[in-house]
């Protein structure tokens, strides 16, 4: 990431910083800073906006009762390249925010061995060496990276049909489905990891906070950095 | 509507001999014939087809040609294409009305995701019902004559009826009423194919063409709009397409593929309910783990991850 960039994210997290707080009480650790909670809710809206705007474009069929929320079938096509824009300028800083964390490293490609006693719940800890994310939170994002490229080439191309000619949006509808079932697939593993199956991981977005027991359960190498970078803190401030 | 074939005289008492007109079947299928040699270029149904459907005049741009507008409109459905060509070294124009084909294997409809915006009639007009398009424009991509043209005020899309409300009552299409030259003619597709197959055939025999034929293309299965044209063998210089295509996106992905995502889509929503019941929640651990055997540069390498 150029400094340019680094910059700026550091400079809006202060900004945000000073807007809103997080507070974070005894037994707590600070996971997710304001700025980040801000960006990822309006990723998160405008996802869902085009995401259900997609569905009544996808197959009016099955979907058609959706679009009477966004004003009826025209109005549903004209709003979704506009939350798709949206939704593609958040992300956009939020792969500022967080592309350094989701960089791939040796102790993910363990992770990705183990995929099988994660997703049954075999551990009752995550391994030692997983860091902030885990590698499954990481596809994640790089999967959102590539299907924003794509939504944003093809949903340009389809949007402005009358000046790239038939082929290219025959081509590109097929390409924009197929960006959208790849993040649909990732957005409800998202949703029900985040919500459902971990307690304790939906207030890390809200509140910006997690306990103690849910970082060393959950991330064991960033609950040590963390706990350690605090301890030091408190050193220098005696 | 009443079947034709209901009332059609089954049996008759104390009748001696068959049956009058049984066996006999109503060519249902409907079909417009344009002479492309005979057309003068006079425009009448153009100004008939605005008529008719009560469009207003819209603005146009002049581009040094005859046309009356670069291509077909949203409110302007019929438009005679002036090409000009060559013939012996001489300008030869091609008067062609562009307006909708009707396809019997029509790619606007195979496009189209709305459940009822498009749909066709068994005797071959593809109408467009507008309560029910979503104005996503996929029609646009799969007609191969680019006939659908969107409104930009309703964003809903429009193209040629065949004048369906008139040939409903018994009519010919209003252009074809308007044409003074006969070159328009509308009638069942048989008979049609048979006209323009006599008139190709004179045009090669009497007139000098030898390369005339009837423009009805089988690879979208014909067309209920059938074009007499002094070349057969090369259609694109009218600006019709030799071998007219509807993408294959719109047949196997549409009917294939996307069912199948959406299908895979609901399984996902399903397999993590199932998930949640069969393995249970992770809750977060009371004490922290045991530090076991991680090399402690890795550990450090992942310190750095944190933001």
């Amino acid at each position: 990431m150029s400094s340019t960039a680094k910059n700026f994210d550091e400079k809006a997290r202060g900004e945000f910083a000073r807007i809103g707080t997080t507070r974070v009480r005894r037994g707590e650790l600070l996971r997710h800073p304001v700025y980040t909670r801000f960006l990822h809710w309006s990723v998160a809206i405008f996802f869902i906006l085009s995401l259900l705007g997609g569905f009544a474009i996808y197959s009016p069929w099955l979907f058609h009762w959706i679009t009477p929320l966004f004003g009826g079938g025209p109005t549903t096509r004209l709003l979704h390249p506009w939350f798709g824009l949206l939704f593609e300028f958040f992300f956009f800083f939020q792969f500022l925010n967080w592309v350094g964390p989701m960089a791939w490293r040796e102790a993910d490609r363990r992770w990705m061995k183990r995929l099988r006693q994660y997703a049954i719940n075999e551990e009752r800890y995550e391994a030692e060496d997983v860091g902030f994310f885990n590698a499954g939170q990481k596809l994640y994002f790089w999967a959102i990276v590539v299907s924003g490229i794509l939504f944003l080439i093809t949903g340009v191309l389809m949007w402005f049909d009358n000046l790239v000619g038939r082929w290219t949006v025959v081509v590109s509808y097929v390409i924009h489905d197929l960006a959208a079932l790849l993040m649909l697939a990732g957005f409800i593993i998202h949703v029900y990891e985040g919500t459902a199956q971990q307690p304790g991981t939906f207030r890390s977005m809200i509140d910006g906070t997690v306990t103690e027991s849910w970082a060393w359960t959950h991330h064991p190498a960033w609950y040590r950095s963390a706990t350690e970078s605090h301890k030091e803190a408190q050193k220098a401030q005696e | 509507m009443a079947n034709p074939r209901t009332f059609q005289i089954q049996e008759i008492s104390a009748h001696t001999g068959p049956v009058p007109g049984q066996g006999t079947r109503r060519e249902e299928q409907v079909c417009k014939y344009i002479d492309v040699t005979t057309c003068i270029g006079c425009k009448a149904c153009e100004v008939a087809c605005v008529e008719w459907n009560d469009h207003p005049f819209r603005e146009t741009t002049f581009n040094d040609t005859y046309q009356t507008m670069p291509t077909t409109e949203w409110n302007y459905y019929n438009l005679i294409k002036f090409a000009e060509d060559e013939r012996d070294g001489n300008l030869m124009w091609l008067l062609r009305k562009d307006q909708c084909l009707h396809c019997e294997d029509p790619g606007c409809l195979r496009a189209c995701p709305a459940d009822g915006a498009i749909i066709k009639y068994e005797n071959g007009i593809v109408d467009f019902q507008q309560e029910n398009c979503i104005g996503c424009g996929y029609c646009i991509s799969g007609c191969p004559f680019d006939i659908p043209k969107f409104h930009p005020t309703t964003k809903k899309v429009y193209k040629c009826t065949l004048c369906s409300d008139r040939v409903g009552q018994g009519l010919e299409p209003a252009c074809v009423k308007a044409c003074p030259t006969g070159c328009l003619k509308f009638g069942t597709k048989s008979d049609m194919v048979q006209i323009a197959g006599l008139r190709a055939k004179q045009l090669q025999e009497v007139s000098g063409f030898a390369d005339a034929g009837v423009y009805d293309p089988p690879s979208i299965k014909g067309t209920h709009v059938i074009y007499v044209l002094h070349d057969i063998k090369q259609p694109e210089r009218y600006g019709l397409p030799a071998n007219p295509i509807i993408p294959p996106s719109y047949t196997y992905w549409k009917w294939l593929a996307k069912p199948t995502g959406l299908l895979l889509g609901l399984l996902g929503i399903g397999a993590v309910f199932f998930h949640r019941v069969f393995y249970g929640p992770k809750l977060p651990q009371p004490e922290p783990p045991e530090l076991r055997t991680t090399p402690l540069d890795e550990i450090e390498a992942d310190r750095k991850e944190q933001p």
